[in-house]
């Protein structure tokens, strides 16, 4: 199948290719390290490219183009995909018109990220086959092997990444399109779509089946492979695990599994059975050696220890070998920072002299935590900022509550912050409330990607705006002011302390380009105008 | 061919995740199997950045081995002893000292002088390396990084590195 072109890509980039060779009629996602490259990329090559407010409409929106016969690619980060559960667990009940692949990008050893859960769990928990490319090429092939399985079997099937597949460049050789067989059209199927108790029962038993036909399926596919070798050393593994394990043990027999779950539990007993040892090399939870401990499989795991972190080449050997040791910590670099002359920087050394009580939340502002800040005092998930504040406020004594701001950035405000506001405004704690929204027109940390509030879509053309000041203000919030922290006379911090005091509900828009972005933003515009000249120059000739 | 290994360590903003784009573009246009690795997100914030590259008849793992490196590039003298543990017994340093002050018409490239002395010492053609920096930079870089490429060879050449010894 492969062709003789030769690329370097990465695992984002082969999911590009992958998806434009499937004919997605969409991709839709919300920004996060490390799938944030995949959308960017698809819109690059050609593809139709959006990204949601996040990644649960992401989903919803995929949800629609798959019911109106079309493929659709959603992409998130593992995180995220927290954010999405709510239709992923119900949509893995509905028959499935168009191919959707949801593209789940983990983050083992948190380079980037709150937390380091292993999304492999999603895939028991909700029903839904799960692919594990471990490298560039496999992430290119799997990608169209997914939409096929999902029209297959009418089911969503969740793509599993992780940091060393996503932005691991390795050589894809690209095959031949593979498009759609099913036409885009409406067919109503109200018993299939509408998950009423009474149609959800029996969807629930359906979807059942269907994951038994996958597994099935899986005892004899070939997205599975066994590396062959000494038969005195079997391994079990998936996603870069598998060329770890290959490297630090190239005499072993590595059974590498493509499609994990379901698993062809028939092929990995033949395996366990035809080695005199079988470890199972799985980076994260100990998933599937528990899988094949309960299916009462002769395998070894892991040690706890490694259940943290990422794995590598020397910690696999050490797997190997038992050995339980403490390892060598690895080089602690230089943290990163605010970028100097960032506009957050105003903030953080204003709410650290007021000795606020900071409700923080996710991006690059996250970085007021650390010296010469250190004003932020929690940090949870998107959107926390607004209700953990609230919380706060709700009960600390009175002195202390008047301390509390909620930091929130307006990429994060979108996501996630609305509802946070409909909560403030409907239970108001006794001393108000201020919501500090940090808006430097950009989703900064993920490497300014474009928002609902910029008034750019994703390829950076012109897009409806949001207003958040008009939001605030007809959600029922009293007071909203919009300042730019850099400019001394508009007086930022006299402005917050007014607020402060008051016994109200407040919102405080803090209104600078980050300075990464701006120079891009005047692109953008100047673009825009000279495209408008031209038209009106068009117009009148 | 084995495999041979090499870190590209710096701060963000110093062009080491665009040095390892460089390199691997030119070993894989040389038929070679590449692999690259390095971790985005926070570190683009001024942090420690590190990228891995690989390459040979066969890669397996896209991360280096702690200890294996064959050679060893920093682009911060700030980042030299925190990145040493990647360098095997025997392994090449390259630091920024190795390219003299002053002696770049603009520092920036200097990811691109290290690449030019770290060229010396691997079996690509020079023009290989040309068409590397033309197809990774923009146009108007073209001029200033074959400059700095042409000057990191003559240090290179020079023996301008410094060699580990066996046991460090």
């Amino acid at each position: 199948m492969a062709s003789t072109e030769r690329l370097l890509l990465s695992g984002n980039e082969a999911v590009a290719l992958a998806a434009l060779h499937a004919g997605v009629t969409l991709g839709t996602g919300y920004p996060g390290t490390p799938s944030t490259e995949i959308l960017e990329a698809f819109d690059h090559i050609g593809g139709p490219a959006q990204w949601a407010p996040n990644e649960k409409v992401a989903l919803e929106v995929a949800l629609g183009v798959s019911f109106a016969g079309a493929r659709s690619l959603t992409t998130m980060k593992h995180v995220g995909v927290n954010v999405a559960a709510d239709p992923l667990f119900t949509a893995a009940y509905i028959d499935m018109t168009g191919g959707l692949v949801l593209v789940s990008a983990d983050d083992p050893g948190m380079a980037s990220s709150q937390n380091e859960q292993d999304n492999r769990h999603y895939a028991r928990a909700a029903i839904v086959p799960m692919l594990e490319p471990a490298d560039a090429q496999q992430a290119y092939d799997f990608t169209l092997a997914a939409f096929e399985l999902s029209e297959r079997w009418k089911v969503p099937v969740i793509l599993r990444m992780t940091t060393r597949i996503c932005h691991a460049k390795t050589e894809v050789r690209p095959g031949p399109e593979r498009p759609s067989s099913i036409e885009p059209g409406y067919q109503r199927d109200i018993p299939g779509r509408v998950m009423i108790p009474a149609y959800a029962r029996p969807a629930h038993h359906k979807v059942r089946a269907k994951m038994d036909e996958i597994a099935q399926w899986n005892e004899q596919s070939d997205l599975n492979r066994i590396h062959p070798g000494d038969r005195s050393l079997g391994i079990i593994a998936s996603g870069v695990a598998v060329m770890h394990a290959r490297e630090a043990a190239p005499e072993a027999t590595v059974l590498a599994l493509g499609l994990t779950w379901p698993l062809p539990m028939k092929r990995i007993k033949e395996f366990v059975e035809s080695v005199d040892r079988c470890v199972v090399i799985e980076e994260g939870d100990h998933l599937l050696y528990e899988a094949l401990k309960v299916a009462g499989l002769d395998v070894e795991g892991k040690p706890e220890m490694y259940r943290f972190s990422e794995l590598n080449v020397p910690r696999v050997r050490r797997i190997l070998a038992g050995d339980t040791t403490p390892e060598a910590k690895p080089p602690r670099g230089k943290p990163p920072e605010l970028c100097k002359g960032c506009s957050h920087r105003e903030v953080f050394e204003a709410l650290s002299r007021m000795d606020c009580i900071v409700a923080g939340d996710i991006g690059c502002y996250t970085l007021g935590v650390l010296p010469p800040f250190e004003a932020m005092d929690t940090c949870v998930c998107m959107g926390a900022a607004i209700g953990v504040g609230l919380g706060l406020r709700h009960v600390l004594p009175e002195e202390q509550a008047r301390r509390v701001v909620s930091v929130i950035g307006d990429s994060t405000f979108v996501h996630s912050g609305l509802t946070g506001i409909a909560e403030m405004v409907y239970n108001p704690p006794p001393t108000g409330h201020v919501v500090l929204i940090v808006d430097n027109s950009t989703t900064a940390m993920t490497g300014r990607q474009e928002h609902p509030g910029t008034g750019r879509s994703l390829n950076h053309e012109p897009a409806n705006k949001m207003d958040f000041g008009a939001v605030c203000r007809a959600m029922g919030v009293k007071n909203v002011e919009v300042v730019d922290p850099q400019k001394p006379g508009e007086d930022f911090e006299g402005r917050l302390r007014a607020l402060l005091e008051k016994d109200e509900l407040s919102v405080m828009i803090a209104e600078r380009p980050c300075i990464l972005a701006a120079p891009l933003i005047r692109k953008f515009e100047k673009a825009q105008e000279d495209k408008q000249a031209q038209c009106a120059a068009a117009m009148t000739d | 061919m084995a495999v041979t290994n090499i870190v590209l360590a710096g701060l963000g903003g110093q062009g080491v995740v665009k040095a390892s784009d460089l390199l691997s573009t030119t070993a894989f246009n040389a038929g070679c199997e590449v692999k690259k690795s390095e971790v985005h997100g926070m570190s683009q914030r001024g942090g420690s950045v590190t990228s891995d590259v690989r390459f040979g008849d066969q890669v397996m793992s896209p991360m280096v081995p702690m200890g294996e490196a064959d050679f060893l590039l920093v682009f911060e003298a700030s980042q030299v002893d925190i990145n040493r543990g990647w360098l095997k017994p025997g392994g090449v340093l390259i630091t920024p000292d190795a390219i003299p002050e002053g002696a770049l018409r603009n520092r920036k490239s200097l990811n691109v002088a290290i690449l030019g002395a770290l060229s010396v010492m691997l079996d690509f053609d020079e023009a290989q390396w040309i068409r590397s920096i033309h197809t990774c930079l923009a146009e108007k870089l073209h001029t200033v990084n074959e400059q700095a490429f042409a000057l990191g060879r003559e240090v290179g050449q020079q023996l301008g590195h410094v060699k580990e010894t066996e046991g460090v």
